[in-house]
């Protein structure tokens, strides 16, 4: 079996996602980890990349890493001087956490084995980003669950304010 | 050509990298990282099937976006509440919230 040029720009981006992965949930310091999660959300976006949904790379960029990774990094440094790097940063039951982590891995891994998937088709998708933004407020198409997402992130967002927001009394 | 069971195989991992995050971390924000891996793969695999099921029927990508809208939600509120934890019990280890526990 010989393999293929996008085989080769998969399998790079998928063992570095994988890395970078890893060293998120190993890193003792918090800032590296969160440095290392701004890699693995890139490397993410290159995998939607290569399959061809343009617009959902370019949402993972600006969204993942350009919101949540910042959110995330603020909320890092507002509560930062409660752990150092030198005590433990993982609880008493990481090893059954790991186990459980690989036994999901190798469950999940022979039960893709075994199934039977579709092959790629090789269809156009030129367009499809145009046809996207038409039918997220198309009244026949999707607009009730576009309306409903941004509903629920402006209750989310004002919730978030609320909660921790200074109580002044 | 990349075979599908290719992508789930990297989203499987991912979830699993980030399980053993979420599960293993004592800081309350790096379960919230483990959680936004998580959050990822789910995604990885939802792209995936759209573009190998019926990439000409767009739904699959609206509901991409819709799952992304839900992922960003969810982080703002969870990075609040550990916010709030922080202001009134001065940790941000999960350990520590033990006020609802018996």
């Amino acid at each position: 079996m010989s393999v293929t040029l996008p085989q080769i720009i998969f399998i790079i981006v998928a063992i570095g996602t994988l890395f970078t992965g890893t060293m998120v949930v190993v890193a003792r310091n918090l800032v590296h980890a969160a440095l290392w999660l701004i890699l693995s959300f890139f490397g993410v976006a290159v995998v939607f990349a290569i399959l061809e949904a343009g617009f959902i790379a370019v949402v993972q960029v600006t969204l993942y890493i350009g919101a949540i990774a910042i959110l995330i990094i603020f909320a890092m440094m507002l509560t930062r001087k409660v752990m150092n790097d030198t005590e433990p940063q993982t609880n008493s039951q990481w090893v059954i956490s790991l186990v459980v982590a690989a036994a999901a891995f190798i469950g999940l891994a022979g039960l893709l084995n075994v199934a039977v998937w579709p092959a790629l088709q090789t269809v156009s998708l030129e367009g499809s980003v145009a046809q996207l933004g038409r039918a997220l407020v198309e009244p026949n198409q999707y607009v009730l669950p576009f309306e409903v997402a941004s509903v629920l992130l402006i209750v989310a967002l004002i919730g978030a304010v609320a909660i921790a927001s200074e109580k002044t009394s | 050509m990349i075979p599908l069971t290719w992508y789930l195989t990297l989203a499987a991992a991912l979830f699993c990298i980030g399980l053993y995050g979420v599960l293993a971390r004592r800081n309350a924000v790096a379960i919230l990282m483990g959680v936004e891996l998580m959050m990822n793969a789910v995604i990885i695999n939802l792209v995936a099937f759209w573009r190998y099921n019926q990439p000409t029927v767009i739904g699959g990508q609206v509901f991409a976006i819709i799952v992304f809208a839900v992922a960003a939600a969810e982080a703002a509120v969870g990075l609040a509440l550990i916010i709030s934890i922080y202001r009134r019990r001065r940790s941000v280890i999960a350990e520590d919230m033990n006020l609802m526990k018996w």
